[in-house]
């Protein structure tokens, strides 16, 4: 085996490299945590800029292991997203102690989800998978002194061991009936016995679960409202795309043959996530329940896109999951800065943002529009194609009941945008300068949230990547 | 002329005004911006109308770029005569909204950053010849004016700013439905290749309502009104001048660009649907207002009444009707406009809009008053006015349809305008007329910039109804083009 043919391994390698080196510094080295920020981030931006290097293609452990254009641009997203978490939370790390672990639990996560993209053999997706799970309970519990964090971290470790579990189930029936667990054999073999259709639901739950579509949603919102608003981050975009990003040749290529059953099955988890999650939000008081219910609904207009089964469908849903991750990473920049600078986390509590701070306020009021999909931000041409693509096989019922619930999202977002503009302050807050990291972080989501959905170009870049995905 | 320059200037006056330091710098860029939009409009209008005698076209100044290739979307804009008379009417109404909130105090960046957003998407919307670029600069306007209701506006804003804001967005939801009905069909976005697609008939019965009812709530169809007056009568003057005089004709303008051109079949069958439904909104309009006291909602109200012509002629769906249609659309953007920009100055003055707390206005206001009274007359339909020209081309256009119950429609219409003369003429009777009162002693007449607005809207209001033949030159033949293309599709079944 030559060496470059290990180098479709890179950026796992670095990450593992730097997950010891973490290790290693730490145990002999007194750092300052402002240091250690400053070290990450550089090196979660060399973390991206590693994604560019080439060596697309390639295949290795006897063809469990594989890389294209796609899977690299799938893991720089998902590193990009790492990276922006790590800025914006600035505040927030800087007055941890433990810092460091912090770095190393988010990174072994996100190595984790590497494995899970690059996987063509389900044991090794099970192994990514759990590997980029476990962690986050960690994460989680990252804030020693709180109950919630405690609390958000048991429910997390039970609801992704019990979907596991489930997961596994599905796995091992598969085994027992073709004796192999690569994605070519099962594409081929699976054949139309209703073992294999039980299955093959068992998995899907799984999926459900990690990526929280009705009815598996229970966990999320206690989840997302204990842990601190880093992992919340992290939980609610890097992991949810990671496994999205999977869904797609997963559906469309392994599981192609039971079209029939995930067909269904995907509309009916998406209308529920949507209609569920809507009537949900619509009462939320605390902003992070609040996005929690907005992220399940998102996730239900993903999988109408994810229904579609054809190439433009796949770039629709990857498409809006880059726009998902700039709008949601804004919003959460932004409630970042206010839970650990003014410790405040409800949505009475932004009343009279705007008088105070004003870039603060058009930064999550336009991160909400983008996830009401409302123009010019890009969130519009996100749920456009979405819905576009989800309504080619001529049901329009599906595209009729998401196009009311958009109507009902935009009530719970406009709520939080009157708060802020149009309410009286409460209390005044006092303007403390943001920090740089922080202020690029929210100037990036910005950029990201007004462009691109303009760029016609980007959009045929990752149409391109997507050939042959059917 | 690069019709992209008339996107571009509001848009680099929007980042200007975001970056000038100074009030004063604000209210230049804006009144500057607006002036060359003007500007640029006539001269858009020359140039159309000169290479129009060479030969003509369907479409000019069409500039085409991929945009999303995979979709078969483009950016596609061109304008026809319909679309320019439009324009003018934005430009004039958006120069009148800035010189009339010369004095806003609150927040002012923001204000005019929001108008010129507003003006942006009005402009995209009318040149737009591809439905996807059409409904982005339709959706475009939903965030200004959520926040110029809500942050500016009086009495309950945020209620009002909350219901126009899903109310209209329920109304985008309808047309994306019938959008992606029209795109599924025939896989293309562009407006060029749609007119020449003819949908099955089944088809347009179940898409024509999405598409009209949905682009009907902006317009205010009836019972789909009720955002009309909250909205109204609580935004700020400006707000409610562009919502009145060119948001609720994007609805018009969608109704018969895109349901009814594209769906003739349809329009067809379901004619006397909304000839019923304008009826109602023009007989229900006016008998509300006659309750009214508080003169936004009094106007509020009569536009919904005014729009019901529109809605009556695109529902007769003839030539002269669909060219009355078009010009109620301006006139009546003029004129409500107008109203609410004089209502606007009266109530800076009096502090309030009550009709029974004001009265005796001429003798301290004269212009004001004047104002006033025209805006009223031409609403009521004085000939020599806009209102006049516009309104008589409906009935004229409706009559001719031969079926009793249009008939009878046309004539119940009609009638609403001894209605109209009712409310108007007691309005203008008490908040004009009569003694004045001790507190209104002290109130001064409009200044430069106040006469400045209320004149380029009586200029609009004048030239239309004393010279309708100018307007017909212009848009004429494209009126009965979009019939025409409906009733060759009717031939060749």
């Amino acid at each position: 085996m030559l060496v470059y043919e290990w180098l479709i391994l890179k950026q796992e390698i670095f990450l593992s490299f730097l997950i010891v080196g973490i290790l290693l510094l730490w145990l002999f080295r007194d750092i300052s945590n402002e240091t250690w920020i400053r070290i990450m981030n550089i090196f979660l931006f060399i973390n991206i800029l590693i994604g560019f290097t080439g060596f697309h293609y390639g295949k290795l452990f006897g063809d469990t292991f594989q890389s294209s254009p796609l899977i690299l641009f799938e893991k720089v997203l998902l590193s990009f997203a790492l990276w922006l978490i790590s800025l914006f939370s600035y505040d927030w790390l800087r007055k941890m102690k433990n810092l460091p672990e912090f770095y190393l639990l988010l990174l072994t996560s996100l190595l984790g989800m590497y494995i899970m993209l690059s996987a063509s053999n389900l044991l090794l997706f099970y192994l990514g998978l759990e590997m980029s799970t476990l962690p986050l309970a960690g994460a989680a519990n990252f804030e020693f002194n709180s109950k919630k964090s405690s609390e958000s971290a048991m429910k997390l470790v039970l609801s992704s061991a019990f979907s596991s579990a489930i997961l596994l189930m599905g796995i091992s029936w598969l085994y027992g009936m073709m004796g192999s667990l690569d994605y070519a054999v099962i594409s081929t073999q699976i054949g139309h016995s209703p073992l294999a259709v039980l299955a093959f639901l068992f998995i899907l739950s799984g999926f459900a679960f990690k990526i929280s579509a009705v009815p598996f949603h229970l966990w999320t919102a206690d989840v997302y409202q204990g842990a601190p608003v880093a992992v919340t981050a992290f939980l609610s975009v890097v992991s949810k795309s990671a496994v999205i990003m999977v869904m797609i040749p997963f559906l469309y290529q392994t599981f192609e043959e039971k079209i029939d059953v995930w067909y269904p099955a995907l509309i009916m988890l998406a209308l529920a996530s949507v209609l569920v999650a809507n009537l949900f939000a619509v009462q939320q008081i605390n902003i992070k329940r609040l996005l929690a219910f907005s992220s399940i609904a998102q996730v239900g207009f993903l999988l109408i896109g994810l229904s579609a089964h054809t190439q433009t469908g796949a770039t629709s849903v990857l498409f809006f999951l880059i726009i998902y991750l700039f709008s949601n990473l804004a919003a959460f920049g932004v409630v970042s800065v206010f839970s650990s600078e003014y410790g405040k986390e409800e949505i009475q509590q932004l009343s009279g943002l705007y008088s105070t701070h004003p870039f603060l306020s058009w930064v999550l009021a336009l991160s909400l529009f983008s996830l009401a999909g409302i123009p010019p931000t890009a969130g519009f041409f996100g749920k456009f194609f979405l819905l576009l693509s989800g309504a080619n096989k001529g049901n329009y019922w599906v595209i009729a009941i998401a196009a009311i619930n958009m109507v009902i999202s935009l009530y719970y977002y406009l709520r939080v945008v009157k708060t802020i503009f149009m309410n009286h302050p409460v209390s005044p807050m006092e303007n403390k300068p943001l920090a740089f990291p922080v202020r690029l972080a929210l100037v990036i989501c910005l950029l990201g949230i007004l462009v691109v959905g303009f760029l016609g170009g980007f959009y045929e870049h990752i149409f391109q990547l997507l050939n042959g995905i059917n | 002329m690069n019709l992209l320059l008339l996107l571009i200037v509001p848009l680099i006056a929007a980042i200007g005004i975001m970056l000038s330091p100074r009030v004063s710098a604000v209210r230049q860029i804006s009144l500057a911006a607006s002036l060359v939009q003007l500007m640029l409009v006539g001269w858009l209008l020359f140039q159309m109308l000169n290479s129009r005698s060479v030969s003509a076209q369907p479409l000019y100044f069409e500039q085409v770029y991929q945009w999303f290739p995979s979709w078969n979307i483009q950016f596609h804009i061109g304008v026809d005569g319909i679309a320019i008379s439009m324009m003018i009417l934005t430009a004039l109404v958006v120069l009148a909204g800035v010189l009339v909130s010369w004095q806003e105090s609150i927040l002012p960046k923001e204000f005019f950053f929001l108008l010129m957003f507003l003006s942006l998407g009005a402009y995209g919307f009318f040149m737009a010849r591809d439905i996807f670029t059409l409904f982005f600069f339709l959706e475009l306007a939903v965030i200004p004016k959520f926040l110029l209701i809500g942050i500016w506006g009086s009495g309950q804003k945020q209620y009002s700013a909350m219901k126009l804001a899903l109310m209209l967005m329920a109304g985008s939801a309808l047309v994306f439905v019938g959008l992606t009905g029209i795109y599924l069909e025939a896989h293309s976005f562009d407006l060029t290749v749609l007119s020449a697609t003819h949908f099955p008939v089944a088809f347009q019965y179940l898409f024509y309502p999405l598409l009209f009812v949905g682009f009907g709530i902006f317009a205010a169809l009836f019972p789909f009104h009720t955002w009309v007056p909250d909205g109204h009568a609580s935004a700020p003057t400006a707000a409610s001048m562009f919502l009145a005089g060119i948001s609720m004709k994007l609805g018009g303008y969608g109704c018969l660009r895109v349901a009814s051109f594209l769906m003739p079949d349809a329009a067809i069958h379901y004619a006397p649907v909304i000839i019923i439904l304008s009826t109602c909104a023009i007989l229900y309009g006016a008998f509300v207002t006659l309750m009214q006291s508080d003169l936004k909602y009094m106007n509020a109200y009569s536009s919904v009444s005014h729009c019901g012509f529109v809605m009556l002629g695109i529902g007769v769906f003839n030539t002269t009707s669909v060219y009355g249609a078009i010009l109620q659309m301006i006139s009546h953007g003029l004129m409500t406009a107008l109203f609410f920009a004089a209502i606007g100055m009266i109530y800076y003055r009096t502090h309030t809009r009550k009709i029974p707390e004001l009265g005796g206005l001429l003798a301290k206001l004269p212009f004001i008053s004047t104002v006033f009274v025209i805006a009223g007359l031409c609403s009521l339909g004085l000939p020599g006015l806009s209102g006049f020209v516009a309104e008589m081309t409906v009935f004229v256009g409706s009559w001719e349809n031969k079926s009793l119950w249009v008939r009878l429609a046309t004539i119940l219409s009609c009638a609403s305008i001894v209605v109209t003369a009712v409310y108007i003429l007691r309005a203008s009777g008490k908040v004009i007329m009569g003694p004045i009162r001790e507190t209104f002693v002290n109130l001064s007449d409009a200044v430069w910039y106040e006469k400045m607005a209320a004149i380029f809207l009586l200029a609009g209001i004048f030239v239309m109804g004393i010279a309708p033949f100018l307007l017909q030159y212009i848009i004429g033949n494209e009126a009965a083009a979009i019939v025409k293309q409906g009733t060759q599709v009717l031939i060749n079944k």
